[in-house]
């Protein structure tokens, strides 16, 4: 089986946002979009599922609420209860005012570093990390749709330069 | 253009009679003197029963009192915060109740030297004494009590006058900042400002009422605590009676509520005006008129909220409670924009209102609930951790009589919310919004009552019939005033510069 794919490019992300909703009623299959920034509702017109990162940052800012709680108890009451100018050590609760600042900060820290380690590894990216451009123009100002061959090549080709591409080509991917 | 349920109309005015005969009823059974006050303690002696005889209990209660009220001539907070103490921490040093031990130690350590004070005292004519500490109690607890129907129609007085003018501080912020999504709302905005001119005009007749000697919810007001020659002379009240004097306080008073509907007035004039105009020159000037009266409304809320609110403990003062108390009735204003703009959407009224300005609304809700949080916590943790006396006496008395509201109430402001509203799915859902909505407007409630009512009832608060009926009048009188003023105008502005985008307005 031929591993060939079509490289769609295009100069405008209107444009773009056309062919990937056309693409998506031909019933191609899109395998990935190249652009140079965000184009909003791209996600949704490829149909994307939504990202479950906010929900891992609440998580983690749950462990971090509760390591903090646990750690500021286990040193200030549990191990050594010194009368630190007057303030109450008898149990968590009394003095927990002055462990708030505490536990808000590690709070948002846990929540902001590990949900940023999380979209590094799910979206694998990481120093010296070789970069996946298929075509150094779409950094800049070009888009570039990827879609998988499947049936009639030159079908396909006219298909694509129909959406508004100013570049179709065909590549063996390996 | 709205047309006004007659439904809706006669729950109103069903609100406003049973709130009238609340209050009554909290007025007529506030005694009258104190002969009433012997009764109502002897029976709370008898309930509490036990080891408590009425003759007992005030013998045992006398020097600590006497010591009190001599000592703090009649502030009530003052009193109230040592008052239901002392016996207490000397009999069971460890009080588990509240977070502090170190507020309980400061507290034992004051009522020691206190009653020590005392007990040359005592010895010297100790029946005299004993009979005079006994009548000054009797009196102290019927201030209170003859305070409780007029603080409960204040605190609601103030609470629906705040939410409308919080409304008109948010509505101005979206004028100045040019918002894109706002604009279609902005006719239910004025609606609910509509009823600032009638809360103002309650709340400034309550405060002249005060200044007249009706009331006695400011203790200040009281001449005899600037007379050095009289034996309630209060030092620190009369060196503050430059600013805080009746007819200075009136005046300011006067002004903040003048300038106020002054900018409603204009602002919705010219709102009105835009619509029919051929430029945008309405528009330009309704832009500068906020932005004037936003820099006229941060100074005179701070202004407010100290007269209004913290002067009711003329003994206490915070930096930031001007701050405070805008956040608690800024969030309060935002979540009935949302409640008010969810329920003309679910009548049809409101064509272009999408689920992205609820989302919008919803987020406010969230976070300005967030931003009252922190400045409840900056505020107490502040004074917690100092633990200066003459601050701390402030959180002492709401946090040993008032425990339940003082801490519900973050529960309802900020735990339910913050774990409500942070899913964005939720933020779009009507009945999520109409549940949050409740149990922050209550809880701000409670808020502005745990601000009152510790200085003005001390520990003779309760939520009865005079609180509840204050509410429901006001909350009658709040909806029929808000919607009739929506039905005498478009639902939406139409030449407002930015009425295309919000009509359009998706997140």
């Amino acid at each position: 089986m031929s591993n060939k794919v079509i490289y769609a490019i295009y100069n405008d992300d209107d444009v773009l946002m056309d062919a990937v909703k056309q693409t998506r009623a031909a019933h191609h299959h899109i395998e990935e979009i190249f652009t140079p920034f965000p184009v909003h509702g791209l996600d949704k017109a490829m149909g994307i599922a939504p990202t479950r990162l906010a929900i891992c940052a609440f998580i983690y800012g749950v462990c971090g609420l509760a390591f903090a709680t646990w750690m500021m108890n286990n040193i200030m009451i549990a191990d050594w209860p010194q009368d630190i100018g007057g303030k109450p050590s008898f149990s968590y609760i009394e003095n927990m005012p002055a462990f708030v600042p505490v536990m808000f900060e590690m709070t948002v820290f846990f929540a902001a570093h590990l949900m940023v380690l999380t979209f590094y590894m799910r979206s694998r990216l990481w120093p010296f990390k070789s970069a996946e451009n298929p075509d150094v123009r779409t950094t800049d100002d070009h888009f570039l749709m990827e879609v998988a061959v499947h049936g009639d090549e030159n079908e396909m080709i006219s298909f694509f330069q129909n959406t508004g591409a100013v570049e179709v080509k065909v590549i063996e991917k390996h | 253009m709205y047309t006004f349920s007659s439904k809706l109309k006669t729950v109103a005015i069903f609100f406003m009679i049973l709130g009238i005969l609340g209050i009554g009823y909290g007025f007529l059974t506030a005694p009258k003197n104190t002969a009433e006050v012997e009764e109502i303690l002897k029976k709370e002696a008898e309930e509490h029963g036990g080891h408590h005889t009425a003759a007992g209990h005030d013998a045992h209660a006398h020097p600590v009192k006497e010591a009190h009220t001599t000592e703090t001539h009649d502030n009530h907070d003052a009193v109230a915060a040592t008052e239901a103490k002392p016996e207490a921490s000397m009999a069971d040093s460890v009080h588990i109740d509240t977070i502090s031990t170190t507020e309980d130690t400061a507290h034992a350590a004051i009522s020691a030297e206190e009653s020590h004070k005392n007990h040359a005292a005592v010895a010297a004519h100790e029946e005299h004494e004993a009979h005079a500490a006994h009548t000054k109690h009797v009196e102290h607890v019927l201030h209170q009590l003859q305070n409780k129907p007029w603080a409960a129609v204040y605190v609601a007085a103030l609470f629906f006058m705040f939410i409308s003018l919080g409304v008109l501080a948010f509505y101005a912020i979206q004028q100045v900042a040019q918002a894109g999504w706002s604009p279609v709302l902005f006719r239910v905005m004025q609606g609910i400002t509509a009823y600032l001119p009638w809360g103002s005009v309650f709340v400034f007749i309550l405060l002249a009422l005060g200044a007249f000697h009706f009331h006695h919810l400011f203790v200040w007001m009281d001449p005899e605590l600037l007379d050095p020659a009289s034996p309630k002379f209060d030092k620190l009240v009369s060196n503050k009676s430059g600013y805080l004097n009746e007819y200075f306080w009136l005046l300011r008073a006067a002004i903040f509520i003048i300038g106020w509907n002054l900018y409603r007035h204009f602002s919705r004039k010219n709102c009105l005006a835009q619509d029919e105009a051929t430029d945008n020159s309405f528009y330009k000037k309704n832009f500068k008129l906020s932005a004037a009266f936003l820099v006229f409304f941060i100074v005179t809320e701070s202004i407010m909220s100290w007269d209004w609110i913290m002067s009711v403990d003329p003994h206490w003062y915070s930096t930031l409670f001007g701050w405070y108390v805008l956040m608690s009735f800024l969030v309060s204003g935002v979540t009935v924009i949302a409640l008010t703009t969810l329920y003309l959407k679910s009548k049809g009224y409101l064509e272009y209102v999408n689920k992205s300005h609820i989302h919008d609304l919803a987020k406010f809700m969230f976070g300005f609930s967030i931003f009252w949080t922190y400045l409840w916590f900056s505020q107490f943790m502040l004074i917690w951790y100092a633990n200066i006396p003459e601050e701390v006496t402030y959180f002492i008395t709401r946090i040993e009589q008032y425990n339940l509201p003082f801490f519900g109430m973050l529960v309802l402001n900020f735990v339910f919310p913050i774990l409500i509203l942070i899913n964005t799915d939720f933020k779009r859902l009507t009945w999520i919004i109409v549940m949050a909505g409740v149990v922050i407007l209550a809880g701000h409630y409670v808020d502005f009552y745990v601000m009152i009512m510790p200085a003005t009832v001390g520990d003779r608060w309760f939520i009865g019939f005079a609180e509840i009926g204050s509410v429901l009048f006001f909350l009658g009188l709040f909806i029929l005033v808000v919607f009739t003023a929506l039905t005498k105008s478009p639902l939406l502005a139409k030449r407002n510069p930015f009425i295309e985008e919000s009509k359009h307005f998706h997140y």
